[in-house]
């Protein structure tokens, strides 16, 4: 009765509202941003709402180029921005000119400056503060500030790298707050970020954040000081509901407007079903990422030293008809770790394709003939089979898993289902290593990123190197350490495309991993929403939402 | 009484230290650390990075040494920062322990409050229609899985008839007290619903009980009217057995309720809990979980002391 009364009275309040009076835009994201800071932390979730509110030097735009957004032109060679230098100790490094848009303010009406780019830099470079996300302030040795708008950074090396930027912190805000950081880790705690979000001066983007409460939601209105294109909406509320399934009752119910599909609102069979019984109730975008499913293969375990039976299992694998079944054909089949939409994909090394026939052809050739239940033996007797892991309670994994499962089995593979929680996967397995054969998940890089990180030979986690690299493979190969280390200091593009060409040939050739696909994002935003361009990177759709209006 | 009280107290600062070191430990045995969790999307991280967040946020020592530090702390008032929500912990534990009162104590009360109307209801004629059909109801509440209530809340009430906020605390700019109480009926709804089924069945059980009981025959035979047997002379013996499930009850009120916070998006103990012990946050989930069992022991105390005030037979 109550409940009923109480409907009844609040009905009225509720109405939708009618065409051409959205002037709110209410998202709807599945994880919160432990913090605010641009550099503390790394989150897909924090990168999404920062970009409202604070925008990167350059970014990487939603054709995978990158571009400049607080900066007037792009440092290159060709328009002397970036020139080669020697360093004062001898050795060469380059000297990356950065001259800031005219009119650019703080949210409080303060002026950014060059003063603030020396200023993030210094920080950043400061062990003490805590970044996580130091590594392309620590680029710079030093920086000269020309003039207000103008800036000089002296790298350390050569890189391929030297055009790309991140966002700067105002100092006039968090300069005193450094200043009064006594140990290491009271910068963390301190930053105003954290302390005080709602402060306009720390926010140099279209929008201000005018509301926070932590866990629940983020409310943006305009910035009065945003000297670019006047944003479309009064106000815009990220919502954070991170049971999917309320999520998309939310959604349907117009609570929320939009759902995040940078891999922090729906998950995509969500989406495709959502599609499927209100296809015209929103708009469907499916963006292919740089985000990469695939199968990691021990390379310590004896059966997996040889190449053939690395190559029969992905010939045994039917990538394309499981995209197709699972995902609609919304995620693109992988032939390497490097989408086709990016700058450095190498279109002729070749993809392997399904063939069960040639995958049991290879395994005989290998030495591996099927017993009478069908698993393969080798001259020793030694069956072939694996235990093959994932993330538990992942349903979409699972599936997969049980696809390939069936798919290797047809092939004379046996694999035994091992999985494990996220957090034992990824916080003890893959990170000591300590798992026997596959594992599949899911891997994100930058558009030029080079795979320093998963492929090269320092990088393997051991105790020595404190667990750091994400080399979980144990890949090392001599060849693809040289190649990563010249991709990084190439500056001409034509030969840059070349060396990763040669990278990914040697990935399609030695297969240390298994590629699958490339995760798509799926957003759904409303009908009535125009300029919405998400990127399928890191760089997210929001660092252009100035751009996002009502129809 | 007074000794009586101060003892239990004197046990309860023991156990909270136990639990402490407890929590602390079980939170620590977790693989993988805050740092695995901050480096997994950072291709920037170097093993040099790594190695330094590490000593920054004190994982580089000895989880003993690590208690240590942290019980000193907290014996000073000081219980640290969370990770996760990069604020004081108290900053972070004090709204969402405001939220979970306003939630939980609402649904508590309507829960107790229509539970003794129909456990009695039901207690009156045992096997009778209203028996029959309120007992329905009770074993409803208690075998429906609370989110597939809420979901089905949520469908009815947001997406169909869109009469109530399918989620949240309140409208942003608006912060009434009608508005923030339209954004608690459907959670209140769902948690009472499924709290409604088994208080009702205890107290209908205590109460057939007691109205066996010969002081029940005396009142009769003394021609008293039944109004009055059951509300003064039933209700108050019946209290002991159903003061005990509700003082339980009581302590895990302040631990929230995750399952619901979870499906109506309110920032409460339950989901903070939850979520600093999977972020690894080991201040908040330490001092969150600390917090919910403190509760529960004054909740114990509580019973307690009422068994006394219901019974003057029990010495304390």
């Amino acid at each position: 009765m109550t409940l009923v009364a109480a409907c009844l009275l609040t009905a009225a309040a509720n109405a939708a509202p009618a065409p051409g009076q959205h002037d709110t835009l209410t998202i709807g994201i599945a994880q919160f941003p432990s913090s605010l800071h641009p550099d503390i932390d790394p989150e897909v979730v924090r990168s999404y709402a920062m970009g409202f509110v604070i925008r990167p030097i350059t970014a990487f735009d939603a054709n995978w180029q990158n571009t400049c957004l607080l900066c007037t032109e792009l440092p290159t060679l060709e328009n002397g921005l970036a020139k080669l230098e020697t360093r004062p100790g001898g050795g060469q490094g380059m000297a990356v000119t950065i001259t800031l848009k005219p009119g650019l303010s703080w949210g409080d009406g303060e002026p950014v400056t060059a003063r603030d780019i020396a200023f993030t830099w210094r920080l950043g470079g400061n062990p003490a503060s805590g970044f996580s996300n130091a590594n392309p302030w620590s680029r710079a040795t030093s920086v000269d500030v020309v003039d207000d708008r103008t800036a000089v950074l002296h790298l350390d090396r050569v890189r391929a790298d030297y055009a790309q930027w991140d966002q700067i912190l105002p100092e006039h805000i968090e300069g005193p707050v450094a200043a009064r950081a006594a140990a290491p880790g009271d910068y963390i705690n301190a930053t105003s970020f954290n302390r005080a979000p709602v402060t306009p001066g720390l926010y140099d983007g279209p929008y201000l954040i005018a509301g926070y409460d932590s866990g629940s939601r983020i409310v943006l209105e305009p910035n009065p000081h945003w000297s670019g294109t006047q944003p479309g909406f009064r106000r815009i509320v990220l919502r954070h509901i991170d049971n999917t399934a309320a999520l998309q009752a939310n959604l349907l119910s117009g609570d929320v407007d939009m759902v995040a599909g940078e891999g922090i609102g729906l998950t995509i069979d969500q989406v495709l079903a959502l599609q499927k019984q209100h296809p015209d109730s929103f708009r469907y975008t499916f963006k292919p990422s740089l985000t990469y499913e695939h199968i990691d293969l021990k390379a310590e375990n004896p059966l997996l030293a040889d190449v053939r039976v690395r190559r029969a299992l992905l010939m045994a694998i039917d990538r394309q008809t499981l995209v197709d079944r699972l995902f609609h054909g919304t995620q693109p089949v992988a032939a390497t770790w490097v989408n086709p939409l990016s700058p450095n994909y190498d279109a002729s090394v070749p993809a392997v394709k399904f063939d069960p026939a040639g995958a049991r052809a290879l395994l005989k050739d290998a030495g591996w003939t099927p017993g009478e239940d069908g698993i393969c033996r080798n001259a020793a007797g030694e069956r072939l089979s694996f235990e093959f892991g994932t993330t538990a309670g992942n349903r979409l994994r699972e599936l997969q898993q049980q696809v390939l499962q069936s798919n290797l089995k047809n092939a004379c593979v046996e694999v035994t289902i091992k999985n494990e929680p996220a957090r034992t996967l990824f916080g003890e397995t893959l990170k000591k290593r300590s798992f026997t054969g596959m594992v599949m998940y899911s891997w994100s890089s930058n558009v030029t990123e080079t795979p320093l990180r998963t492929l090269g030979s320092s990088q393997i986690p051991a105790a020595a190197n404190n667990y750091g690299g994400a080399n979980y493979p144990g890949f090392a190969d001599p060849k693809m350490d040289a190649d990563i280390a010249a991709a990084e200091g190439e500056l001409d593009p034509v030969q840059r495309k070349r060396i990763w060409a040669e990278m990914q040939r040697i990935y399609a050739d030695r297969l240390p991993v298994l590629p699958l696909f490339f995760r798509s994002e799926a957003h759904v935003t409303p009908t009535w929403l125009q300029g919405y361009a998400p990127t399928g990177h890191a760089d997210p759709g929001t660092d252009w939402a100035e751009n996002w209006r009502p129809k | 009484m007074t000794r009586f009280i101060l003892a239990r107290c004197g046990q309860s600062a023991l156990v909270l230290l136990v639990m402490s070191f407890v929590i602390y430990s079980l939170i620590g045995l977790m693989p993988g650390d805050p740092i695995d969790v901050m480096i997994a999307s950072n291709p920037g991280a170097t093993p040099e990075v790594v190695a330094h967040l590490r000593a920054i946020y004190g994982l580089d020592q000895p989880i003993l040494l690590r208690y240590g530090h942290w019980l000193a702390a907290a014996l000073r008032g000081d219980f640290g920062y969370s990770r996760t929500h990069a604020q004081p912990v108290l900053t972070v534990l004090l709204p969402a322990l405001l939220q979970t009162c306003k939630l939980m104590l609402t649904s508590f009360v309507v829960s107790v409050v229509l539970a003794f109307a129909l456990g009695v209801w039901a207690s009156l004629k045992p096997g009778g229609v209203a028996d029959s059909i309120i007992s329905l109801f009770a074993f409803a509440g208690i075998s429906v899985p609370v989110f597939w209530l809420a979901l089905v809340l949520i469908l009815v009430f947001a997406v169909t008839w869109h009469v109530l906020p399918a989620s949240g605390i309140g409208t942003f700019g608006d912060g009434g007290v009608t508005d923030q109480l339209r954004h608690l009926i459907l959670p209140v709804t769902t948690l009472a619903l499924a709290n409604i089924g088994s208080f009702t069945r205890f107290i209908r059980a205590a109460m057939i009980e007691t109205m066996r009981m010969d002081h029940i025959r005396t009142a009769r035979a003394k021609g008293a009217g039944e109004r009055r047997v059951v509300l003064v002379h039933a209700l108050r013996n019946a209290m002991i057995p159903v003061v005990t499930v509700i003082a339980l009850s009581f302590g895990g009120l302040f631990s929230g309720a995750l399952i619901t916070e979870t499906m109506f998006a309110q920032p409460g103990m339950g989901k903070m809990i939850y979520d600093a012990i999977l972020g690894n946050d080991f201040n908040l989930a330490l001092t969150g979980l600390l917090f919910a069992t403190l509760v529960t022991l004054l909740g114990n105390l509580l019973a307690d002391l009422a068994y006394g005030w219901l019974d003057p037979r029990i010495k304390l």
